[in-house]
């Protein structure tokens, strides 16, 4: 089986809204549960993890050989990986499926991309 | 995986985070306090999917959150040696007393007197109950925006009249409470009350059962009337589900299917009631929690009971004068004694201004007409009813109830319900 990593963009702040209270952030957490729950039931699922949405630095190699540090990823892009999910899968229609109900899609996007080994 | 995450986890805890927190740093950094118990919950979501359930969520949130706050006030100059004290605070262990007083006492500050009364419901809600300003809306049928704004102002408010977060001893005053317990008898009719969404209303009303819990057993801040106002709340929360039938249709209480009723909750209502007779001044809870504990323990619903009822009605006038109190004693003196009796109880309050809006007013008259054998006036009465804004299964009970001239007509369920204090205090 290969593995898929399934990176989860959304916008800085997709979850601190108002209208996001106690009841409707453990609702949002209850979905995520389940449905790596389920993967990991199947035994699909190889890993995954959150990322640091504070700190992010992007660098770059100017022309003059210097590498340029900017202060990331807010300041950079409108939309950062807060996290990703490895996936079992045997193909990648398959991982694509899998991805179709994470429930991110609600608040963001997520992409898929086979590991090459 | 690990660790089963309750139902209801988020919110609790981020009512014990905001309300100790609000006690460490002052009721002026409330919104700090609010901010960080939020943030917590967003890492949990973030973090959790991935790491699994930690072995204690609670503590894992309490701790985060003491974290977070810890950051923004080591980064504040000014708020610096409050770091210390937030570090000290918020033990991870999941209820001590303390947290119990810091919810209480978080309590008292949103039911404070300088508050305006319709916003402080809200604030407790918010607050201590953690409820999204969304679900407050919905539970008072108020528009979101209106709802933030009581919120809004009511901390503003907190600001400007730079309102303590009190300890809860004897020197709290006697209307410190009484404000209190106002507060939780609206956030309990509210719930049970209200035409809103069900699960929410139920919601409500386990709050409220759980708040006037907490107060009744604390040491200081408890006391008779606490223990009566509690027994009101368990004896009617215990016939809830009984009361609308698989259609979400209202059943008068001589239809409800008593096999529904929680005895657990009615026994541990009644014993309640025994301990709030200990005091020495009988309260508009003491009598209505009589009134609640007479129809959910009567073997059958005679003159003897209804009588009962009417008597605990007047005594509660004597304290309580509202025209809600003598609408309510009329239908149960009309079951008592007939309908003229309470027709006649009725004609003091017909045109009283408060009930003009009160479509359980013209209801009654409407029922005790007809049983007194006088269709015309039942029939006008059931027109202004209909006319009044009410909720969608008692709209439906009393189109029922005016189109079938069989229908034996009855108290409680629309009738004898407690006292709406949205009305009563007009």
């Amino acid at each position: 089986m290969n593995q898929y990593i399934l990176m989860l963009h959304h916008e800085p702040k997709v979850f601190h809204s108002d209208d996001l209270g106690p009841q409707q952030l453990q609702e949002i957490y209850n979905k995520y549960r389940a449905w790596r729950d389920r993967l990991a039931a199947e035994g699909r699922v190889a890993g995954g993890n959150k990322l640091d949405d504070t700190t992010g630095r992007v660098m770059r190699a100017n022309g003059d050989g210097k590498v340029h540090v900017t202060d990331g990823p807010f300041t950079e892009a409108k939309e950062v990986i807060g996290g990703f999910f490895v996936v079992k899968a045997d193909s990648y229609e398959e991982a694509v499926r899998i991805a179709s109900d994470c429930p991110h899609l609600a608040y963001g996007t997520v992409e898929v991309r086979l590991i090459q080994v | 995986m690990t660790g089963e995450v309750v139902d209801d986890l988020f919110r609790r805890d981020s009512g014990r985070v905001v309300s100790t927190l609000t006690r460490i740093l002052g009721p002026r950094h409330l919104a700090l306090a609010e901010d960080v118990a939020q943030e917590a919950l967003v890492r949990a979501i973030e973090l959790w999917p991935h790491r699994g359930v930690p072995a204690n969520p609670s503590a894992w949130l309490i701790q985060t959150a003491k974290n977070l706050a810890i950051d923004w006030l080591r980064r504040e100059s000014s708020l610096a040696a409050k770091a210390d004290d937030v570090a000290r605070a918020l033990s991870p262990a999941a209820m001590t007393p303390e947290v119990v007083d810091d919810q209480l006492a978080m309590m008292f500050l949103c039911c404070h007197p300088e508050i305006p009364r319709e916003a402080r419901v809200a604030l407790t809600l918010k607050t201590v109950c953690g409820f999204g300003t969304g679900e407050i809306a919905r539970a008072f049928l108020i528009q979101e925006t209106a709802a933030a704004q009581r919120i809004v102002r009511a901390k503003r408010l907190i600001r400007e009249r730079d309102l303590k977060f009190e300890a809860l001893d004897e020197k709290l005053p006697a209307e410190r409470k009484e404000s209190v317990l106002e507060g939780l008898y609206l956030m309990f009719n509210e719930g049970y009350a209200s035409a809103g969404d069900h699960l929410l209303r139920s919601d409500l009303c386990k709050e409220a059962i759980r708040l006037a819990g907490l107060l009744a057993d604390h040491a200081t801040a408890g006391g008779p009337e606490c223990d009566a106002l509690l027994a009101l709340f368990l004896l009617q929360a215990a016939r809830e589900g009984a009361r609308v039938d698989e259609h979400g249709d209202l059943l008068l209480l001589e239809q409800q299917d008593r096999s529904q009723w929680n005895r657990a909750q009615i026994a541990e209502g009644i014993a309640r009631l025994g301990r709030s007779a200990q005091g020495e001044r009988v309260t508009r809870y003491h009598l209505e929690a009589e009134i609640a504990a007479l129809h959910a323990s009567a073997l059958k619903f005679d003159e003897a009971h209804w009588r009962a009822i009417a008597e605990a009605y007047a005594l509660l006038y004597t304290i309580h004068p509202t025209p809600i109190v003598t609408l309510n004693r009329a239908v149960a003196l009309a079951r008592a004694h007939g309908p003229h009796e309470g027709l006649k109880e009725l004609e003091k309050i017909e045109h009283h201004p408060a009930l003009e809006r009160y479509h359980l007013l013209p209801a009654a008259l409407a029922v005790l007409w007809r049983e007194a054998g006088n269709e015309a006036r039942a029939a006008e009465y059931f027109d202004k009813a209909l006319a009044l804004e009410c909720s969608a299964p008692e709209r439906r009970h009393l189109q029922k109830l005016s189109g079938r001239v069989t229908q034996e007509p009855s108290g409680e369920s629309s009738l004898c319900r407690p006292i709406s204090p949205s009305t009563a205090d007009l």
